[in-house]
């Protein structure tokens, strides 16, 4: 009863993780220790958030590539602010870096909605433009550590029940967003827009709103992890995460998120940024160079997308009499 | 005239069955070289398939087609282009970024001795082609430069580049202007004074006495009479084409007076329909006749706010409402189950009871989160009326039959406890079957008062189910038609513009 609720494809991602766990420790047993399992854990945090904004906007068939960008933007900003006033409390920095992140996305969805510009052309291009507004309003200098305040780059690494609060942050995530697309009418219109658009137009629900919607998610955690993103490095420049949208969009083919928008789940999105967060950690360990891990991780995603798109086939049509209720 | 010449081609017998349909059923088409031919049939006659056949895409079950007399089969459909025949389809398959020329030769352009595509040969080929139909256009213009009507004589041009005999037009004039029609016309008087056989497929009466020369009337797949157009007058070829062997049974219904439920006043749409006015009473079922392109459908989206009218009222119990979106219809009352269910229609990856209650969330939630046991409540009070045969309501919608779907969207729209419901042909391309339960069904809908507006090309349909029916023409209301009125003559001659002085006659 408990097994037929767990989908086929995150299963099976979910057994590709452990078989990859085991394969592991048979090089190094320490890796499957819990304290390294947390770190690793914690590693994925950032890229498990994103992956989460990334998979609503990817349901609704559009793609958001300026989350790095975003997610850097947002960083520099709340940096200089913590530079000009350390006085600032933690959960205003946290307001403004998701408000920050919002507004980025909304951009994006704007541009998405009532213009009708392809997803992929508006974010390449914001992309570029937060890129670019990052060194107008840095002059291209970096914010050290020593320059941020203690409390800022000390939140997100703060222990809590045995976890940091970055890690927290990530499982909250996890249990809101499964909430929302489970059980709000939001999450429900994103599955229907996906879908079929044509379907959700005669349903009442307005394609392009849902579409907006999902690129300001994406860019409220794109903000939120890029204030974690400094804390956690203690540093802010122009290139952080530069090229990280890639392993976004990845991990969210990779947990079987279709990007042909309609079909994914918030398990398959966590499952595939664990996949190349454990990929990540473990090859250092075991010796392998960082060459192959670039190759493994394309090889994942293309393994992914080639299995999503055999189980995805249509089974043709039930005419014979005798073939219906045998599929 | 030349009745005793060899047609060019020729179809004897011609029999073609679908899995539970006859499609043509020994039928019988002349086509003689200078002449034009009109096949008129109803929607379903088998027009559409007579055209595959010629051109090679079906295979014939039974019959012989003569080529100059000749038996021939067409493998695939270069053979039939090979033999000469071409088909102006009736939504032209065009290329917008290529230029007139490449459009003209695709597929078969002059090469050079190296292979490579000869543009010149291509170009000055091409110019000629289209001088013979009277275009002026340079062959080097993109197409996208070009208006409906020129791209149409493109696709007149690339039919007769490959030497073609025979040209077959479904439907040409369809969406074309009034200049536009003009022109086509004088173009089928160049390709008859040169030789070529014209099938000519239409609606329209007028263009079809004015153009053609020869009749072929075709009813529920059968071959009905052929003959000379100067030898029939309307009236006959009207009779021919509506006049039925085999009633289908509708359902009994006693239309009950009641009080107006939605009154739309002056709608209006900048280019595709103007000054519609009319009321729909509870529990009536509102049949919406036309000929394709009549504006039906668009003021029906109109209607269901996904288009936006220029003018106009829409009235619900009385008070005025409007609607700008398909979520305020909704809310209003409307509902509207178009005519593509396949792409409006259900959403594949979404269960079956996400499907039914996707428009009714708003009730099956409660302070923003969906409770899943009402929504399976919905789903299953509706799929149950509707006897939806499925294993179980959280199975995938797509692995259900198409009669099946179709019941889920009927029951999700129902699920929203509409007072109005717009059928979209809603019995187009089931089987007679499946179309006599959805008949019942809607007799059904209609006694538990709910109105139904129905938009349907067939006439059988239309007159067996409607308590009033609007005839819609060039985007305006032609006639309104009930009681001893409603005929399937009447009908034909409202949709198809016949003048009333001829009607009078008759």
């Amino acid at each position: 009863m408990v097994l037929r609720h767990i989908p086929i494809r995150e299963g099976i991602l979910g057994a590709a993780i452990l078989v990859l766990l085991g394969l592991v420790s048979i090089r190094y047993s320490g890796f499957i220790a819990p304290a390294n399992l947390a770190n690793v854990f914690n590693d994925t945090a950032p890229l498990i958030i994103l992956a989460l904004g990334q998979m609503v906007v990817i349901l609704t068939r559009c793609i958001d590539l300026s989350v790095a960008a975003n997610l850097a933007l947002t960083g520099m900003v709340v940096a200089m602010l913590n530079v000009a006033m350390p006085g600032l409390p933690i959960p205003v920095i946290l307001a403004i870096a998701i408000l920050l992140g919002a507004m980025m996305g909304a951009i994006n969805g704007l541009l998405v909605w009532k213009l009708a510009i392809p997803p992929i052309v508006v974010t390449l291009g914001t992309m570029t433009v937060f890129r670019g507004i990052i060194f107008l309003i840095s002059e291209g200098k970096w914010i050290n550590a020593h320059e941020m305040s203690t409390a800022f780059t000390g939140f997100s690494r703060t222990a809590f029940l045995g976890l940091p609060v970055l890690s927290w942050i990530a499982i909250a995530t996890v249990i809101v967003f499964g909430v929302m697309m489970s059980r709000t009418a939001l999450g429900r219109s994103v599955f229907a827009v996906g879908g079929n658009p044509h379907a959700a137009v005669y349903t009442g629900i307005d394609v392009g709103k849902t579409q907006f919607l999902a690129f300001v998610l994406s860019g409220a955690l794109a903000g939120l992890t890029g204030y974690l993103w400094v804390a956690r490095y203690a540093v802010a420049y122009v290139d952080i995460a530069r090229g990280f949208e890639l392993e976004v969009v990845a991990a969210c083919v990779i947990g079987g998120i279709s990007i042909a928008g309609g079909i994914g789940s918030v398990g398959g999105a966590v499952l595939g940024a664990l996949f190349l967060g454990v990929v990540k950690n473990a090859l250092p360990v075991v010796n392998i160079s960082p060459f192959w891990q670039l190759a493994i991780s394309g090889s994942a995603i293309l393994i992914a997308v080639a299995f999503n798109a055999r189980a995805g086939r249509s089974k043709g049509r039930i005419i014979l009499k005798s073939a219906e209720g045998s599929v | 005239m030349t009745d005793h010449a060899t047609p060019v081609v020729s179809m004897d017998a011609i029999t073609k069955t679908f899995p539970g349909v006859k499609a043509l059923d020994a039928v019988q088409l002349d086509l003689y070289a200078s002449q034009v031919t009109a096949l008129v049939g109803e929607n379903g006659a088998g027009k559409s398939t007579t055209v595959k056949i010629l051109t090679g895409i079906y295979f014939p079950d039974g019959g012989t087609i003569r080529i100059d007399g000749e038996p021939v089969t067409f493998a695939n459909a270069n053979a039939a282009a090979d033999a000469g025949i071409t088909a102006i389809h009736q939504e032209t398959v065009l290329f917008d970024e290529l230029t007139v020329a490449e459009n003209i030769f695709i597929g078969h352009a002059p090469r050079t001795r190296w292979g490579l595509i000869d543009k010149a040969a291509m170009q000055s080929a091409a110019f000629k082609l289209l001088q013979d139909i009277g275009a002026t256009f340079d062959p080097r213009t993109l197409l996208r430069d070009l208006g409906i009507a020129n791209k149409h004589l493109v696709a007149v041009a690339r039919a007769l580049s490959v030497d073609a005999r025979v040209v077959i037009m479904d439907e040409p004039t369809a969406a074309l202007s009034h200049k536009e029609i003009e022109e086509l016309y004088e173009l089928v008087e160049t390709l008859k004074k040169q030789g070529k056989a014209i099938l000519f497929i239409s609606h329209k009466f007028d263009e079809i006495f004015r153009i053609a020369d020869r009749y072929t009337v075709f009813r529920d797949g059968g071959f009905v009479g052929a003959g000379l157009i100067s030898e029939i007058d309307e009236d006959a070829l009207v009779q021919l084409m509506v006049g039925r062997t085999v009633e289908h049974i509708f359902p009994e219904r006693t239309p009950n007076v009641a009080e107006d439920v939605l009154q739309v006043v002056g709608y209006a749409h900048p280019t595709e329909f103007a000054d519609i006015n009319f009321t729909l009473k509870r529990g009536e079922i509102l049949g919406f006749y036309g000929l394709v392109g009549a504006g039906r459908s668009e003021f029906m989206q109109s209607l269901f706010g996904i288009t936006k009218p220029s003018k106009g009222v829409c009235k619900i119990n009385g008070s005025i409402r409007v609607i700008r979106s398909p979520a305020d219809a909704v809310a209003n009352g409307i509902v509207y189950v178009p005519e593509d269910r396949g792409k409006q229609g259900t959403i594949i990856g979404l269960p079956i009871f996400q499907n039914i209650s996707l428009p009714s969330l708003g009730r099956t939630s409660k302070s923003g989160f969906l409770r899943l046991a009402e929504e399976f409540k919905l789903a299953r009070e509706y799929s149950e009326r509707l006897d939806l045969r499925a294993a179980s309501l959280d199975q995938d919608v797509g692995n259900l039959s198409g009669g099946n779907q179709q019941k889920v969207v009927i029951a999700k729209w129902l699920a929203t406890q509409p007072q109005v419901i717009i059928l979209d042909e809603p019995t187009k391309g089931i089987d007679i079957g499946s179309k006599a339960a959805v008949h019942e069904f809607m007799a059904e809908l209609a006694e538990q008062g709910l109105s139904v507006i129905m938009v349907s090309s067939e006439i059988p349909e239309v007159i067996g189910m409607s308590d009033r029916v609007i005839v819609m023409r060039d985007g305006r209301i032609e006639a309104e038609l009930e009681g001893d009125a409603l005929s399937p003559e009447t009908l034909v001659r409202h949709a198809a513009g016949i003048s009333a002085t001829q009607m009078e006659e008759a």
